[in-house]
């Protein structure tokens, strides 16, 4: 009988190989130094914004270039938590996740009136609506913005434990906790991400970026596939942006708001690394990440260089990366082709017929 | 003399071969008609001919150069003009403009203007400021053949402009023909409309799923050999 | 009477926005481009007429005279080596694509130029007035917005009334009819986007004479410019200059209610036609 698989040897090999390298990752902190653990961090919740971008535009055809929105809606919800309602951090950092998920309405409302680029600049304006609303926030420091209180900080859940656990001082342990919290984020993204894509929904979501009238033909649900994807993501994005700004502990409407940190990098990733593909946004962080450190005195030429490269990827290479590699070796490691494979039939399938 | 052949003419759709080495011959002058069923390759062959498809450069040639991989444009500013299938006027532009559009890229003087067009199709004058898709199916053929004309083209390509036109409406675009040959244009008619092929046409070539079954003069075929040339028996 | 002070304002203003708009809906309609650099290529604009104040020493308006054949010339290679290359039925390729361009823009000019504030000085013009019964009006605010209409018509005349402008358009409906009947897309489109440069050196003159400029404001006349345009409807240049129009009035009265609100006001007015005539008010093509 035939039955449809997704796995491949190379993803089995993967697999085994990404268990060991996770076992490294959450041993980390006991023999790495704080700029080491900071420095991961910065790539692990970059890494989930491009998965999540990626989902987006890359699977789901949606490019967007106001994701800053929810990461900044998302810290500032965060922060409205703590300093407002006095809540501990790490919990608030699901309500940034939440306030994410109720802004995406209304932007989603609006903005899938438009097509294509209108709605890629449809989705900066929002995000700029909501930027400059939120810095009318007077008692979340308006414009200029205001930082997390010390008494927030210092008995975070969970930082006291670390603080035994690894005998360091309270600013080093509450990395090491958000350097824990970015790991176990970036591996359930990247898991729901796979899990989704494998998934009937995922089937669909394919289906309708290959052929957009053929599979609403066949009865896939565009709409609701829109609605659930921008939704989803901006939850993503916005649980990101609360454990990005609870580790910072500061915040402003231009940083938090910033088109570049949140939408001109991770774009930048996702192309460099491969759009349309889980594996290509964990190499663009991996590039980005040594390129920032190269160039990281140059300035402008930084960013400069960064465009230019951005450009020649998309005109010559437009799968990135990644694409390059897996076109030549055919390899991949996070499978979500469907394959009509056949085995030889049993006494179990004949009785199915 | 020939003044466009095409010499082993093959082409693809991706892996599907819609022509296996095709040749044909165009003498100055004169008219040819190509039948055949649908997917017969005739529109391919039209396509490969105007540059809408390119293909081995050598694989036609016309006035003795090699133009079988030069671009659309490029074939349409040496001289052959193209009315193509289902006509493909511009929706944003007038009869008046889409007719005009034809001298964009090739300016000839001769015997088509855009007076000479508007004698040889009158409604087109009264309608010259109409949008072009508000005219009926006859009338919008009448454009498609104006706007390949204005042009002065040496080789007129015409594919199948009866399609989806009533009897009557055929005959009246057919009865331009006279004129268009005395004009000095040399003319290719791709056609399912068989009668009418053999009416205008010095020569006909009969297709078959890419291959050409048949070729003459109208008198000197029959029935017979038409009708297996062009469903299935190939004779000659 | 600071109400009707303000709507004044807000409609000259309008002026303004539509030209920083023209070159935009241009280019979209022809070639269905949205080009995410186009605020950048303005603030380039104005930094090339400064260069051109500088160095040759004339004024400003000269100045954009001699820039207006750079800006040209720019557009239409940036169009042929680059964007040519991205254009097609996949929606990704040309906004990364302009969308790295903006970054290497704003970059670039701030290498050049350093993050100072810049402007085009045409001294007492600044500050010019007219007086008309109980308003007055800056003469400059008024020249921007009679340039605005006389460029969309002068647009509309090259599109309707020339032969460019019929391959223009034909281009747009089925770039492969029109290289069969003998266009050049790729040139056209060039050609497009050197017209929609010249634009660009008008907009970037007035915007340079009126405000201060830097490499950072690119974004923001996007931004600006898009919304007129989906306000006015896709395809409709006279659309376009009234939803400069909205946008400015929609600004100046923010701004006088509170100035804080200036540009927030600009946007909700664009979210709500957007939320009452998606198409536009005027829309003209059909995408």
């Amino acid at each position: 009988m035939y039955h449809v698989e997704t796995k491949t040897r190379a993803s089995k090999i993967a697999f085994y190989g990404g268990i060991i390298v996770l076992i490294i990752a959450v041993a980390l902190p006991f023999f790495a130094g704080r700029a080491t653990i900071q420095d991961i961090f910065f790539i692990l919740t970059m890494l989930v914004l491009a998965q999540w971008w990626n989902l987006l535009a890359g699977y789901g055809g949606l490019v967007s270039v106001g994701q800053q929105a929810f990461v900044g809606m998302g810290a500032y919800a965060m922060f409205g938590m703590v300093i407002l309602q006095g809540w501990d951090p790490v919990p608030s950092i699901l309500i940034a996740g939440l306030a994410a998920l109720i802004l995406a309405i209304p932007t989603a409302f609006f903005a899938f009136r438009l097509q294509g680029a209108y709605f890629a600049i449809g989705t900066w304006v929002i995000a700029e609506v909501t930027r400059l609303s939120v810095a009318q926030w007077k008692q979340l420091g308006g414009g200029t913005g205001t930082s997390l209180p010390r008494s927030a900080t210092k008995n975070m859940r969970g930082v006291e434990w670390v603080k035994d656990l690894l005998d360091v001082k309270t600013s080093a342990a509450r990395d090491i906790l958000a350097y824990w919290l970015a790991l176990i984020m970036a591996v359930l993204t990247i898991g729901f991400i796979y899990w989704l894509l494998r998934s009937r929904r995922g089937l669909g979501l394919s289906a309708l970026r290959d052929n957009f009238t053929t599979a609403k033909s066949l009865g896939v649900d565009a709409v609701a596939i829109k609605w659930f994807v921008f939704l989803i993501s901006a939850l993503g994005t916005g649980l990101a942006g609360g454990l990005i700004y609870m580790q910072k502990a500061r915040i402003s409407p231009d940083a938090a708001f910033s088109v570049l940190d949140w939408t001109a990098y991770v774009i930048f990733i996702v192309v460099i690394g491969g759009i349309g593909t889980i594996e290509g946004p964990i190499i663009g962080v991996i590039v980005f990440f040594l390129l920032q450190n190269m160039l990281a005195d140059y300035g402008s030429w930084y960013l400069l260089i960064l465009g230019v490269i951005g450009i020649t990827i998309i005109l010559f290479a437009p799968k990135g990366l990644w694409g390059l590699f897996s076109q030549r070796t055919g390899i991949q490691i996070f499978p979500v082709q469907r394959r009509l494979v056949n085995k030889n039939q049993n006494s179990e399938d004949k009785n199915n017929g | 003399m020939s003044l466009l052949t095409t010499h082993n003419l093959t082409a693809y759709y991706g892996d599907f071969q819609a022509l296996f080495g095709v040749d044909i011959e165009l003498n100055s002058g004169e008219t040819i008609a190509i039948i055949g069923a649908n997917g017969a390759g005739k529109t391919t062959l039209m396509r490969s001919i105007s540059g809408v498809l390119r293909n081995a450069s050598n694989s036609v040639l016309y006035e003795g150069t090699a133009i079988g991989a030069k671009e659309s444009d490029a074939v349409m500013r040496d001289g052959i003009a193209m009315i193509p299938e289902g006509r493909k006027l511009f929706t944003s532009l007038s009869v008046k403009e889409n007719l005009l559009i034809g001298t964009f890229g090739r300016k000839v003087n001769g015997y088509w203007t855009l007076k000479a067009i508007y004698d040889l199709f009158p409604i087109l004058q009264e309608k010259a400021d109409a949008p072009a898709t508000s005219l009926s199916g006859g009338q919008q053929q009448m454009v498609a053949i104006g706007r390949a004309l204005i042009s002065n083209p040496k080789v007129l390509l015409c594919d199948e402009i009866s399609l989806g036109l009533a009897p009557v409406v055929i005959r009246d675009i057919y009865a331009a023909f006279p004129k268009i040959k005395a004009s000095g244009a040399s003319v290719i008619v791709v056609e399912q409309d068989i009668a009418q092929a053999l009416k205008v046409a010095d020569r006909v070539y009969c297709m078959m799923e890419g291959r050409v079954t048949l070729s003459g003069k109208p008198n000197d075929l029959t029935r017979e050999d038409i009708q297996d040339a062009y469903f299935g028996r190939i004779t000659k | 009477m600071i109400w009707i002070d303000s709507l004044i304002q807000g409609i000259l203003l309008g002026g303004l926005y539509a030209l920083f708009a023209a070159g935009l809906s241009l280019v979209f309609g022809i070639m269905r481009l949205v080009n995410l650099a186009h605020g950048d290529l303005i603030v380039f604009s104005a930094y090339i007429t400064l260069a051109f104040v500088s160095l040759l020493g004339i004024h400003p308006f000269v100045a954009a005279f001699v820039a207006a054949p750079v800006m040209f010339g720019i557009g239409w290679l940036l169009q042929r080596l680059v964007l040519n290359r991205v254009l097609g039925p996949d929606i990704l390729p040309p906004l990364l694509v302009t969308f790295g361009l903006s970054i290497v823009l704003q970059n670039a000019l701030l290498e050049t130029w350093s993050a100072d504030s810049r402007r085009l000085s045409v001294g007492a013009l600044e500050t010019a007035s007219l007086s008309l019964g109980p308003i007055t009006v800056g003469i400059l605010p008024v020249m921007t917005f009679f340039t605005a209409v006389l460029a969309i018509i002068i647009l509309n005349h090259i599109s309707f009334k020339t032969e460019l402008g019929r391959a223009f358009r034909a281009t747009s409906d089925d770039p492969v009819t029109a290289q069969l009947m003998g266009i050049r897309p790729n040139s056209i489109f060039a050609t497009a986007m050197g017209l929609a440069m010249v634009i660009a050196v008008i907009a970037a003159l007035y915007l340079g004479i009126r405000a201060n400029f830097d490499p950072s404001i690119g974004p923001a006349r996007l931004i600006y410019a898009f919304e007129a345009v989906i306000i006015g409807g896709l395809g409709s240049l006279w659309g376009t200059l009234l939803g400069g129009i909205i946008i400015g009035v929609a600004q100046t009265i923010g701004a006088t209610i509170n100035p804080e609100w200036q540009i927030l006001a600009g946007h909700i007015a664009f979210l709500v036609v957007l939320s009452i005539k998606p198409r536009g008010l005027m829309p003209r093509a059909f995408d």
